[in-house]
């Protein structure tokens, strides 16, 4: 009993953490720290092997990362006392042009504190033979060690991202189809939000010199027209009883030609810098804000579906309008506010992207109808209506982005994906139904 | 019955559900021309044994046979196969295909691939001479009424030959004019050797049709007499276990000052014009035949459909009701017909359903006070003695009666002052029964006033205080004293 309501409730969660667990075993690989982390342990090492006094020679390659690790040695190695003899910045020729220069000054160098890659070249392969006068210095590079690709924290951190956009839209969809309808129209209102608010930036705004309070309030001016989008599909299917899928799949269209027609067929990208802040900042706890605000509207959206009024409304109407109408429910408005809510959150969906991209185009966000739908059905919410959990749904997504970014890291095509992802869903839904039947 | 072989034995019937044994070794047997009524309280098994018969369950245990050959039931075409036709309560028929394409849906007969219409059309029209009686061969399903719908299943049974008919409540949705002549079909069915296993609750047909009593309890016989060698105490002494002295409690009438009053409603052909009065303290009965425009009036008073025409008072205040919420705000509340697609969100906890109409009550700043929606559902399970296993059960899993007790729960909690009653005790045991009309007499001595529709007219004479008779969209009669007024009366009036 216990068991099987555990299952229930969390079957999906206990499928997305044994996916997590299959993909951090077959991307288990070996890591080389690099940067920072790499200088400090490369630092500790020579410390404790030659002593505070040691004299070094650093050297690393021109990349970025790079960069970091020349930082960090040499603060950490200042700040244990150790002299540096000299520090080089590029390829095998530089290092040995800085071993003749010591050798010729009559330096003498007891360590070569290496990156991974720097630590392989052939100029450090016989230093006792090539450069005698050195004094036998010792090569030292960060120790590498095994940890799965999947599990590193940019990669988690890239997962969220990915899919925060369709996690924040899929949102307004589970209130929907928990009504028992549809809404295929938020891919469509997705570029169309991101085009808008791109425009208004540039006409209205001031384009690239765009202030924060434009910016503002040209994303909500696009949030507000999605939602209207999402109010007069609601009113259509409330006044004229037409089906949600007939209304929303009009509304996809017309959505996606408004974008068209209103980007005049090209990217709008010129906007300001700083318009990246929603999409590819990241603020609290090195979290990306995007991420940040898809938990927070998760967290609302959870309590306004468990705790208030509303919610038990929209769960009622889902599970039988007619019971739901008898007793008083007002579901002609219970059913505009779920519309217009998936409106809003597509719109908020298409700023976001807009943002990650620093561009509006009218051909983002094709197909997420689909994805988004996938995810809900995922979680666990029943297209006929009345069922479902908001956190459901964000594992649904997250199933979904998981499975995604495990097949990218373990080189599956991109075709097989599509087919490996369509059976997932079929199954996630497979496995709901005998559940439920059990 | 006679003494050869008999058409059905049922023997040593066992039927486990998780947690439940519904079938503990029952026995049954049906004869060449027999009519046998199956009884019992809901939950006694009647629905189990039958569907197990249908093929829908498979025994545990036990043995079928027909004409004394052990025979397989383990799927619907089995029972099918061996010519048992079970014609459910709520009816197989699909409403957008006409009576012949139901009729040989899935047994089409086809020529060159093709349906053979006029062959199909012409045994349809040979069926339902068969059963003395015409149906509009050309309309759809759902255009047909009630009576005609069960028809159209009697000769779809029929025409695969069945020779086994089990009818579950197949009253329940006819007015009495139209269960005599279901009865003049099933004796036709009698004399052409079928045998007919009858389920009913309603005792008067049981005297009137059945030849035979089969009574079950808690999934076993507990009786079986000859029809004409029982008395009715007995039959529900045998189905409740226990001496039931009267079906309808007393209640001393205590009516006031006029409550709702109703006056010139209209609503295309089902409502033409209807005013009535109903008094504190009252319950008032409407009743006449299916199709009279009594449930279609009450949806009106109730603002689930738009009225053309007609005012509502309380109290001499002019309502304006526009949807069922004006309704419910105004005082109103209505235990609909159909408890399972108006009445309850099946798939949702009892206690949201309870919690539905009293959110309004029941929350602050539109958060719902969960605590105070728990505590007042628990005073409503207690004081209605509704079976629950918990607040969190799904309104779906429980029995007829108790789901009507969650409806009802529902309204007492949003102290409705008029309460409608669409027939309120269809489907419910006679124990359920007894109950709620118990409940319905304690409202009405707490000042409240009911109106209660039913078809059934020893409830209506035995619960009401006044009678009112509808007849195609307008009141036809009124009986003011229910207590001493005879079913004969109310039938004449009700044919008017």
């Amino acid at each position: 009993m216990k068991l099987t309501r555990l299952l229930t409730d969390y079957g999906m969660l206990i499928v997305l953490g044994l996916l997590c667990a299959f993909f951090s075993v077959t991307t288990y690989s070996d890591q080389t720290p690099k940067g920072a982390a790499a200088a400090k342990q490369v630092a500790d090492s020579i410390v404790q092997q030659l002593g505070p006094q040691a004299r070094v020679l650093i050297v690393a390659s021109e990349q970025p990362d790079d960069e970091a690790f020349v930082a960090g040695m040499t603060s950490d190695l200042n700040a244990a006392g150790a002299r540096i003899v000299a520090t080089v910045k590029g390829g095998p020729k530089e290092a040995r042009d800085a071993l003749v220069k010591i050798t010729t000054d009559g330096g003498k160098v007891d360590a070569i504190a290496c990156t991974q890659v720097t630590g392989a070249w052939l100029v450090f392969a016989d230093l006792k033979t090539d450069f005698p006068a050195l004094g036998n210095p010792r090569v030292i590079l960060p120790p590498s060690y095994r940890w799965p690709n999947f599990l590193k924290s940019e990669n988690l951190m890239n997962i969220a991202n990915q899919i925060a956009v369709i996690a924040i839209v899929a949102i307004g969809m589970t209130m929907v189809i928990i009504t028992g309808g549809i809404d295929l129209s938020v891919g469509s209102l997705l570029a169309l939000s991101a085009v808008l608010a791109t425009r208004f930036i540039r006409d209205y705004a001031g384009g690239l010199e765009a202030s924060l309070g434009g910016m503002l309030l040209a994303c909500i001016a696009a949030i507000i027209a999605c939602g209207l989008v999402g109010a007069f599909s609601g009113a259509m299917i409330t006044r004229f009883t037409i089906p949600p899928f007939i209304v929303t799949l009009a509304m996809m269209l017309v959505g996606s030609g408004l974008a068209y027609t209103l980007a005049k067929g090209e990217a709008i990208y010129q906007i300001p810098d700083s318009f990246v802040w929603l999409g590819r900042g990241a603020d609290a706890f090195s979290l990306p804000n995007a991420v940040v605000l898809m938990l927070v509207l998760y967290a609302l959206a959870h309590v306004l579906m468990s705790r208030t009024k509303l919610g038990r409304y929209l769960y009622a109407v889902g599970g039988n309008s007619e019971s739901a109408r008898l007793s008083g429910v007002p579901v002609k408005r219970v059913l505009m506010f779920a519309y217009i809510a998936s409106g809003l959150l597509a719109g908020l969906g298409g700023v976001i992207m807009a943002s990650q991209l620093k561009s509006g185009s009218a051909t983002y966000g094709n197909m997420y109808e689909l994805f988004v739908i996938a995810a809900v059905v995922v979680g666990g919410t029943s297209l006929s209506g009345g069922e479902g959990k908001m956190l459901g749904t964000l594992t649904g997504a997250f199933t979904i982005a998981v499975i995604q970014n495990g097949m990218n890291l373990t080189n599956v095509e991109s075709y097989t994906q599509k087919v490996v992802l369509g059976l997932v869903i079929l199954g996630a839904v497979l496995l709901d139904k005998i559940r439920q039947t059990r | 019955m006679s003494e050869t072989v008999p058409l059905l034995t049922m023997r040593g019937i066992v039927k486990s559900f998780p947690g439940v044994k519904a079938l503990r070794g029952v026995d049954l047997t049906l004869g060449t021309g027999e009519v046998v009524a199956l009884m019992g309280e809901n939950g006694a098994g009647k629905s189990t044994l039958m569907k197990v018969l249908g093929g829908a369950h498979q025994a545990d245990e036990g043995l079928i046979a027909i004409d004394g050959r052990a025979t397989p039931f383990h799927s619907p075409q089995d029972s099918r196969h061996a010519g048992v036709a079970v014609i459910y309560q709520e009816f197989n028929l699909v409403p957008g295909l006409t009576a012949t394409e139901n009729i040989f849906l899935g047994q089409e007969e086809t020529r060159a691939g093709f349906i053979a219409q006029a062959p199909e059309r012409e045994r349809a029209t040979a069926l339902f001479q068969r059963l003395g009686v015409e149906i509009d061969l050309d309309l759809p399903c759902r255009r047909l009424t009630t009576a005609q719908q069960q028809l159209v299943e009697i000769a779809k049974a029929l025409a695969f030959d069945a020779r086994i008919i089990v009818m579950d409540e197949p009253s329940a949705a006819l007015t009495s004019h139209e269960v005599e002549r279901l009865f003049v079909i099933i004796r036709e069915l009698k004399r052409q050797g079928i045998g007919v296993i009858y389920v009913s609750h309603r005792l008067d047909e049981i005297f009137a049709i059945t030849d035979r009593v089969v009574v079950l309890r808690d999934g076993i016989n507990v009786g079986e007499r000859p029809t004409n060698q029982i008395t009715r105490n007995e039959m529900i002494e045998m189905m409740v276990g226990r001496e039931l002295k009267d079906e309808f409690p007393s209640r001393a009438s205590a009516v006031g000052p006029p409550r709702l009053e109703v006056s010139h409603l209209k609503r295309g052909r089902a409502v033409q014009d209807v005013s009535f009065t109903v008094h504190r303290g009252e319950i008032l009965a409407l009743t006449g035949l299916v199709g009279a425009g009594r449930t279609e009036t009450v949806r009106l008073i109730f603002g689930a459909d738009r009225r053309e025409s007609g005012e509502i008072r309380l109290d001499g205040k002019l309502l304006a009701i526009n949807s069922p919420r004006d309704a419910i705000q105004a005082g109103l509340g209505l235990l609909t017909e159909d408890r399972k697609l108006q009445g309850l969100v099946l798939g949702h906890s009892v206690r949201e359903n309870f919690g539905l109409p009293n959110l309004e009550r029941l929350s602050h700043r539109g958060f719902v006070q969960l605590t105070q929606e728990r505590k007042e559902f628990a005073g409503y399970v207690e004081q209605l003695t509704i079976k629950v296993s918990d607040q969190e059960q799904r309104a779906g899993n429980l029995s007829g009666g108790n789901q009507q007790k969650v409806v009802l729960a529902k309204w007492l909690a949003r102290n409705s002052e008029v309460l409608i009653f669409d027939e309120p005790t269809r489907g419910i045991d006679v124990g359920a029964k007894f109950e709620i009309y118990l409940l319905m007499n304690a409202l009405v001595a707490a000042g409240k006033s009911i109106v209660m529709i039913s078809s059934e007219l020893p409830e209506v004479l035995g619960m009401a205080d006044r009678i009112l008779v509808m007849h195609e969209g307008r009141v036809t009669g009124e009986i003011t004293d229910a207590r001493h007024a005879t079913q004969e009366q109310v039938m004449s009036l009700a044919h008017a």
